[in-house]
């Protein structure tokens, strides 16, 4: 260790140093302690949470919680609503992204600037809250699945990334393939897809989280409780406006563990993103930094 | 499939700098036949950018007319600015203004800093598994939806169980506060919200930034006597001034965007009057009362502003002689 001379191992320095790991270090605790008392809370019985003040394992352990947000109509159709309105939107929003990206990286094409710059000025200005409310509801989506899928279709970020992505690869495969007779649709995708594995990858990771995590839309559009998402149920159980008793009515039922719901129900909403989060990890960074190069 | 025109195998399509030959209406269809396959990978998404970006823009038209829906956009009566004035001389302006530029002054001010902060510390950690395992977990928040964030709030603040709550009562004692219903508390919690959710994946592009810097800088500095202090000022701090800048443009201009969702959770019937802010006043003014005339002027008004922001900001960086995001 000593072997190296490092100029700057002075004793402030050092100081520094270990200031520095305990404060990152508390930093990180700090991030994460929320997480884990809720989901210890979530298994743990009604005195526990409203007597003990704080606590990472619960002293009985109990999933009487679990099973019943799971026997309940209203909250299986709503993680139901949620698992296939996220899948099923995430394909379309990868569709669009993808078809639409791959002609905008074409220099050559003729057209091509004047939709860059309509699709540039969306992050710009935008019709607002009201006019697409309006739009969706003259489309006749109101109360459709498909009004939670369909106004977010492309995020015109995700699309500029993607189309950055696509000028960056080799032009030299995708002319061999012309060369040998492929017109550009079979160029797409026989070529330039296959080589996006990455790419689809992060952010097809990135669309389903937007839509999981999407609260506005099934606000604005959503009027059927039948048709709400986990994040409505998870809002209207424990937000701080929350209309809680309204919401334990429909679950029509006499007893229930109502603290501890709160918490299950907050877990279950999260446990599909924490677990899909090493994989997110892995891209997403790329995907922002890919994200900041500049056209 | 008729190539008669030019076979796609001779000419490739990269090679369209031809010199325009005929008249210009022939070479347009002719482009169009040509990259057909382009269009028609291009129509789909297009087709979505027209209907849900540019005809809610033709909707706004509804801002300077008395729209009833059951006459539609074109039939509803124009009433020029009569909407803008309400809402200039109304009694909610002065207030939804206040509210939101205070929340958009404490953002700059507590929550635009954080990840600059926090990404030079991580980046001065020299124990690599650490730096590591910190980042994985301070990114984990930004992941999860503003109801799940919410929630929390809820559950460590409330005045009935949350662990915060009780902690701080425990330490100061007196009557039980409820933070999450409170109006004072509600500026102090959006902020601690953002804090907790967005510093960490803040952090991602300054240390970008700071993993560009050449090292030999570093080494240089050292043979010249530079302690670890200095290093920072002179070569690690400059190195990320650019990218501070554009996150400041790209900051600015969005201070009148408050986070509906966020704002719009935490509002609560106590807190109405500090938390009302341009983005739900018009989900309140528009959806619950339908008022989609008034409502799509407040967005507009908000709107305008924002471009002026966006372009202000990057002019202002340009002037200042950093490198402007268009």
């Amino acid at each position: 260790m000593k072997q190296r001379v490092r100029y700057y191992d002075s004793v402030g320095s050092r100081v520094f140093d270990v200031l520095n790991v305990v404060l990152l270090s508390g930093l990180a605790i700090v991030t994460v302690l929320p997480l884990l008392y809720v989901l210890a809370g979530s298994f743990a019985t009604e005195s526990e949470i409203s007597s003990r003040p704080f606590f990472l394992w619960p002293h009985k352990f109990v999933t009487d919680t679990y099973h019943y947000i799971f026997s309940t109509d209203t909250f299986v159709r709503a993680l139901l609503t949620t698992v296939g309105v996220t899948a099923v939107g995430t394909v379309i929003q990868l569709l669009l992204t993808l078809t639409m990206a791959y002609p905008l990286a074409k220099k050559f094409l003729p057209g091509r600037a004047l939709v860059l710059n309509l699709v540039i000025f969306t992050l710009v200005f935008s019709g607002g809250m009201i006019p697409t409310y309006l739009v969706v509801r003259d489309l006749g989506l109101l109360d459709s699945y498909w009004a939670l899928m369909l106004p977010l279709a492309i995020n015109p970020f995700y699309l500029i990334v993607v189309k950055s992505f696509f000028q960056e690869l080799p032009e030299a495969l995708e002319e061999a393939a012309r060369i040998d007779g492929c017109n550009e649709l079979n160029v797409f995708l026989r070529i330039v897809l296959p080589l996006s594995k990455p790419i689809i990858a992060t952010f097809s990771l990135f669309y389903a989280v937007g839509i999981w995590n999407d609260y506005m839309s099934p606000l604005l559009y959503i009027d059927d409780s039948k048709k709400w998402t986990l994040q409505m149920i998870v809002r209207q159980l424990t937000a701080a406006n929350a209309d809680s008793a309204n919401v334990l009515q429909q679950l029509e039922t006499v007893t229930f563990p109502e603290q501890g719901l709160k918490f299950a129900v907050v877990v279950v909403a999260t446990l599909p993103i924490l677990f899909f989060y090493p994989f997110l990890q892995k891209h997403f960074a790329k995907g922002v930094l890919i994200g900041s190069v500049k056209e | 499939m008729a190539t008669d025109l030019v076979p796609e195998v001779v000419q490739p399509a990269a090679n369209s700098s031809r010199p325009a030959t005929g008249p210009r209406r022939r070479r347009r269809t002719h482009n169009l036949w040509r990259y057909r396959w382009l269009y028609l990978l291009l129509l789909p998404g297009l087709a979505y950018f027209l209907l849900f970006k540019y005809l809610p823009m033709y909707g706004l038209t509804i801002a300077f007319k008395d729209y009833v829906p059951f006459l539609g956009y074109s039939g509803s009566e124009w009433v020029g600015l009569k909407h803008f004035q309400e809402l200039f001389t109304g009694p909610d302006f002065g207030r939804l203004m206040f509210n939101t530029l205070l929340l958009a002054v404490l953002t700059v001010v507590f929550v635009f800093p954080a990840p600059i902060v926090v990404a030079l510390l991580l980046n001065e950690l020299r124990v690599n598994v650490l730096k590591r395992s910190v980042q994985s977990l301070v990114y984990i928040p930004h992941f999860l939806s503003w109801t799940i964030v919410a929630s929390l709030t809820y559950l460590l603040f409330s005045v009935d169980f949350g662990v915060i709550a009780n902690w701080i009562h425990g330490l100061v004692g007196g009557q039980k506060t409820d933070y999450v219903a409170q109006a004072d508390w509600f500026r102090p919690l959006i902020v601690l919200q953002l804090l907790w959710k967005q510093t960490g994946w803040g952090t991602i592009i300054y240390l970008a930034a700071l993993a560009g810097v050449d090292s030999q800088l570093y080494e240089a500095a050292r043979v010249d006597g530079a302690g670890r202090w200095r290093q920072f000022w002179h070569i690690t701090l400059p190195a990320i001034r650019p990218t501070i800048v554009v996150m400041a443009i790209l900051t600015s201009g969005h201070l009148m965007d408050s986070g509906f969702e966020q704002i719009w959770l935490m509002t609560t019937s106590l807190n109405r009057d500090v938390a009302d802010v341009f983005d739900t006043f018009v989900y309140y003014i528009g959806i619950t009362q339908g008022s989609f005339s008034y409502a799509t002027a407040v967005g507009l008004f908000k709107g305008v502003i924002g471009v002026v922001l966006i372009f202000g900001s990057n002019f202002l960086a340009k002037r200042m002689g950093q490198r402007g995001l268009f």
